[in-house]
């Protein structure tokens, strides 16, 4: 079966216009992910791991090499646009660390909007449901996110990243400042979407956090060259 | 739990372009207002325009308008009643065809309102354009998209010029979307509104974005407007196109001097 990702001499430098240099981000790495493997990216510090999903969401844009997607190996380094934005609707997520709040919109509406199609409703209830997995406490599901803890912000925007299944989930330490609740669920909802076929790719500062869910290591060791080591 | 994802082949935009805009050039006397610039934006997407003052945003976007033809370049929307160079139509047709299908929210409200005639009434002058001349009907229709607009109703019949700037606004908003346009444009829709009145006209804004899946061209110096409305997003200077891309990648990892110069002023 051919894997969800075949990354290919994947290589990032940013150029720096003002200082008139240009900066290594990570690479060149190849590596593959199949439907339903977890992937762990480790590295120092500064290794470009963080990075390296961003370029994969093309957030950050490749210097060079391949990201082949799918059956087709549709390569996301030079896919439109257009094509990129769709993806990143329906098959592509990215879990960050923090939650980016819209001013005047509540948790719950936050986090049921990638399942708006489903209808308003339904996708309030399904949005309640993955705050109450979460554990964030019911008072705040129609509060405005821009006022919580760090803590209360990343459940909101754990819940609204893995809400609806993917078929590649980007995962930058999506751990940091969870307590010990949000994490098992983190946990399980990751698990239950590994189960049902989602590649994931993940960096973690502490990968005893999601031990359990690890099939493979890809070690980055700074930008020279890359190792792939068994977990 | 969901169902297992099927490893079929990723489904991408093959539909055509709703509007597309090559090659427009135009000079105001020896500036080059608009320079070889072209642009595209799919069915339900958000263009965001960003760049500094005198980049030739608002130029290109009278140019969308229909407000101003440009010495050369094309504009074609993927209607079945817009065929053709939009800019090669006779003057009225081109009026005719911005006033029924493409809506406008100007940074100035006093460029797209009578300021002293009532809300409504500016509302319903978009529906009288296309031939309704009920007057149930236009004050229902005109409640409707004041009311999509968040705009009070018990203040329809207030002219503009007694309303605050978010309100006024809406009034905008609502005559634009009146009509349901194939193209919304949205020239600087936020700025000068106090913080958190620009929140609350965002908020409209995604609301309407996402539950009518308007296409929309939105021009704006605020880097966070265009982060929170926008899909893709193209960087104007001295009126050319730097750069495009996804908002993410232009704000996150921008590639021309210009665009890092601009992401890095960004408070």
């Amino acid at each position: 079966m051919s894997p969800v990702l075949d990354i290919r001499g994947l290589r990032k430098s940013f150029a720096l216009h003002h200082l008139g240099e240009t900066i290594a981000g990570f690479g060149p790495v190849s590596f593959t992910v199949g439907a339903g493997e977890f992937v762990l990216l480790s590295g120092p510090n500064g290794a470009g791991k963080s990075s390296l999903l961003r370029t994969i969401h093309r957030t950050y844009l490749p210097s060079e090499g391949a990201i082949l997607y799918g059956p087709d190996g549709l390569d996301l380094a030079r896919a439109a646009d257009v094509d990129i934005a769709r993806l990143r609707r329906t098959e592509i997520g990215f879990v960050t660390q923090f939650l980016q709040a819209r001013p005047r919109v509540s948790a719950e509406r936050l986090v049921a909007e990638p399942a708006r199609r489903d209808g308003d409703e339904a996708a309030l209830e399904k949005a309640r449901a993955a705050l109450d997995a979460f554990g964030l406490r019911r008072a705040l599901w129609g509060a405005y996110p821009a006022t919580f803890s760090g803590g209360e912000q990343q459940k909101v925007n754990l819940a609204r990243a893995t809400l609806l299944p993917r078929r590649l989930l980007l995962l930058d330490e999506p751990t940091a400042s969870l307590d010990a609740g949000a994490r098992a669920a983190l946990v399980d909802r990751l698990r239950d979407l590994k189960a049902a076929g989602t590649a994931m790719v993940g960096v973690f500062h502490h990968p005893g956090d999601v031990a359990a869910l690890i099939d493979r290591e890809v070690a980055l060791p700074g930008t020279e060259t890359l190792e792939e080591v068994p977990a | 739990m969901s169902a297992v994802l099927e490893m079929a082949a990723p489904v991408l935009d093959t539909r055509p372009a709703l509007l597309r805009a090559e090659g427009l050039s135009l000079s105001y006397g020896s500036v080059r207002a608009l320079d070889d610039v072209s642009i595209d934006v799919q069915p339900g997407e958000v263009l965001g325009v960003v760049g500094e003052s005198g980049s030739g945003k608002s130029t290109l976007l009278r140019c969308l308008n229909l407000e101003e033809v440009p010495e050369a370049g094309a504009y074609s929307l993927d209607l079945p009643e817009a065929p053709g160079n939009l800019f090669a139509l006779p003057r009225y047709e081109r009026r005719m065809l911005a006033a029924r299908r493409i809506g406008i929210v100007y940074q100035n409200p006093h460029r797209g309102l009578l300021m002293k005639h009532s809300s409504s009434g500016n509302v319903a002058e978009r529906l009288l354009v296309a031939g309704e001349r009920r007057f149930a009907v236009l004050r229902e229709k005109a409640g409707d998209a004041l009311a999509a607009s968040e705009f009070p109703l018990d203040r329809m019949d207030a002219p503009p010029v007694e309303l605050s700037g978010g309100m006024q606004q809406r009034v905008q908003l609502a005559k634009a979307i009146a009509l349901e346009p194939a193209v919304l444009l949205l020239d600087e829709p936020t700025t000068g509104l106090d913080v958190s009145v620009q929140a609350l006209v965002l908020d409209t804004l995604v609301r309407l974005q996402a539950e009518r899946g308007i296409t929309m061209v939105v021009v704006s110096h605020d880097l966070g407007v265009i982060r929170t409305l926008a899909d893709r997003v193209v960087v104007m200077r001295h009126g050319q196109v730097v750069e495009r891309g996804l908002v993410d990648q232009v704000l996150g990892d921008p590639q021309h001097p210009y665009s890092q110069a601009l992401v890095q002023a960004k408070l």
